[in-house]
């Protein structure tokens, strides 16, 4: 394996500034990796090699022309399939837009280029970024290196395996419902969830807007951090960006990798340490709270009652939010169209085009949410829903007097095998028990590897206040100066 | 009891524009009655006097300056579109034949 493809991204950053190594040299490293285990792990649905290389010559011309480069200038990035790539192929994950090529790019994809990352191209996800296996993908599924017979997790399954294979040292997921997280946790690699409105929206395909947000990816904390902090920040294009800038994550990661957590109070979430989680993770989880108490945080426990009824608060409001949004594929201003023979009405052609280009999860939550929203049915879910998210952020507010952050498993178990939970959709919904009540709350979330469990990654869940990024950031990055990162067997 | 029937499911695909088979139907009917029986526990949370929450961010009401920034051009616009004529996007027959003629 190449010395520059197992370098964290602050490093191969450090080694281009310095003239060391040449933006194009790390860009074709990674280039042959994804050429020589992509077949396997299936993490990619489209390299952009010509692309990559264009921006990768143009940050080397840039440093031979004295130019200051930024903290990851030169540094590649696999971007999940969710976000709109200017003239690259962008699917979501689905038939309904294949082939689509975006006019235009997403902000977070425009702010990535201006700091003079090299995108390699676009990752696989579940359609839609609906599931937690990337299994639903309309391009079939991406392996877990770990253990290629197993899930890499999901919906940002991709994103991960790049990570965890050495196809990429950094990567951009999305999390509506714990989609950065559970893969980061299944595959041992670091996945955060900005603060909602922390990230910008705008170019990211909608599923749940109240929900969506887009994150960072990384095999370190302080990788993750400094990905955030160039994604991250106000954007006037999306009206639910938060007009004040990112917390300094950066600084909070290089404080925690000191391991020193005096004076820091967490709180386990009692309701998420019963006995939901397999007995392997929970015993990752508790070592893990000993190396953090070992190094100064005072550790309690905290109860949220109404954690136990996020989940399906969730897979009602999403569902809901979804069938709204998925309106937009109509047949008509992008995407597939099927069956126009010039006799069909509109309303037929556009039936049988979202017949033909939706996949069964996605036609399933387009359904419930259809449902929950119709008159007579509004009030004792959709409705009731709401309210129980009032009582879920009244948790978290009430958590956070007491405690500084909150921590859990990152997920009820291991990576499954493939194929063990397609059959029951609803035990597929369990795999984000613990990720869930950070979206209904809005707050940020972080996954870091914490340990393994029959030879495969455990993850542990920091949550913070909203707008207090930062904190999740010097905790995941104590743990890790404790516990160190994990490398999966060799592909 | 189910607490969805075939039927139910059937309707909900016609409103959704969704020309499901009849083999889908099946499928979807047990599943989503599986989903829909466990999400009906937000029905066990007392919540009576709770206000909803539709949305995290506290903010309402967001204007941006009213000016002139560049967009996409026509060509730009329709690039992804599955049929256009004369910079607009052509769909197909929206009214029935009796009221089209």
């Amino acid at each position: 394996m190449s010395d520059l493809i197992s370098m964290t991204a602050t490093e191969i950053a450090a080694l281009v500034a310095g003239g060391e190594t040449s933006a194009v040299e790390v860009t074709q490293a990674h280039l042959d990796r994804i050429a020589a285990v992509d077949d396997r792990v299936h993490a990619f649905l489209h390299v952009d090699t010509e692309g990559a290389l264009a921006a990768a010559r143009a940050v080397d011309e840039r440093r031979a022309a004295g130019e200051e480069l930024g903290p990851l200038a030169g540094v590649p990035v696999a971007v999940k399939d969710v976000l709109a790539t200017r003239g690259v192929p962008t699917t979501v994950g689905s038939k309904i837009l294949e082939g689509w090529r975006p006019p235009y790019d997403a902000t977070i994809v425009q702010r990535l280029r201006e700091a003079g990352t090299v995108m390699l191209g676009k990752t696989n996800m579940d359609e839609f970024a609906m599931g937690s296996s990337t299994e639903y993908s309309a391009y079939g599924p991406t392996h877990n290196p770990w253990d290629l017979s197993r899930i890499p997790g999901g919906s940002g399954g991709g994103s991960a395996a790049a990570l965890a294979a050495y196809e990429a040292p950094l990567a951009i997921g999305s999390d509506t419902g714990g989609s950065i997280r559970q893969p980061g946790a299944v595959t041992g690699t670091v996945g955060a969830k900005p603060t909602y409105g922390g990230t910008s929206r705008y170019g990211l395909v909608a599923f749940s807007s109240s929900l969506d947000t887009p994150g960072p990816c990384a095999r370190t904390v302080l990788d993750a951090a400094l990905l955030h902090q160039v994604i991250g920040g106000h954007d006037p294009r999306d009206s639910t960006s938060i007009p004040q800038p990112v917390p300094d994550v950066v600084a909070a990661a290089k404080l925690g990798a000191t391991g020193d957590l005096t004076g820091v109070r967490l709180g386990i979430v009692t309701e998420f340490v019963g006995e939901g989680a397999e007995p392997g993770v929970m015993a990752a989880f508790r070592e893990s709270v000993d190396a953090l108490t070992k190094m100064g945080a005072e550790v309690v426990e905290v109860s949220c009652p109404t954690f136990a009824y996020a989940l399906p608060a969730y897979y009602l409001i999403a569902p809901s939010e979804c069938s709204s949004n998925l309106a937009r594929f109509d047949g008509v201003r992008f995407g597939l169209r099927v069956g126009d023979d010039g006799n069909r009405s509109l309303e037929e052609v556009m039936s049988l085009t979202r017949e033909a280009g939706f996949g069964p999860e996605v036609k399933r939550r387009i359904m419930i949410g259809t449902y929950a929203l119709s008159s007579g049915y509004y009030d004792a879910y959709y409705g009731q829903a709401q309210k129980v998210r009032t009582l879920i952020t009244r948790d978290f507010t009430a958590a956070f007097e007491r405690v500084d952050a909150l921590i859990s498993p990152t997920t009820p178990s291991v990576a499954f095998p493939m194929g063990a939970r397609t059959a029951d959709p609803y035990q597929m919904y369990l795999a984000d028990l613990y990720t869930i009540p950070t979206n209904l709350y809005g707050g940020p979330g972080i996954s870091v590897p914490c340990g393994l469990s029959e030879g495969l990654p455990v993850g542990l869940q920091v949550m913070a206040p909203t707008m207090a990024d930062d904190r999740m950031y010097r905790v995941a990055a104590a743990l890790e100066s404790a516990v160190g990162t994990f490398t999966p067997p060799t592909l | 009891m189910a607490a969805i029937s075939r039927e139910e499911v059937a309707h909900l695909a016609r409103l959704s524009r969704l020309a499901v088979t009849e083999e889908e139907l099946d499928t979807f009917a047990g599943q989503l009655d599986v989903i829909l029986q466990a999400v009906a526990q937000v029905g066990e949370v007392a919540a009576a006097d709770i206000p909803p929450t539709s949305h995290s961010v506290p903010l309402t009401n967001i204007f941006r300056e009213d000016v002139v920034t560049p967009c996409l051009t026509p060509e730009e616009a329709l690039s992804g579109a599955p049929d256009a004529e004369d910079q607009r996007f052509r769909v197909p027959r929206i009214l029935s034949e009796d009221v089209a003629s």
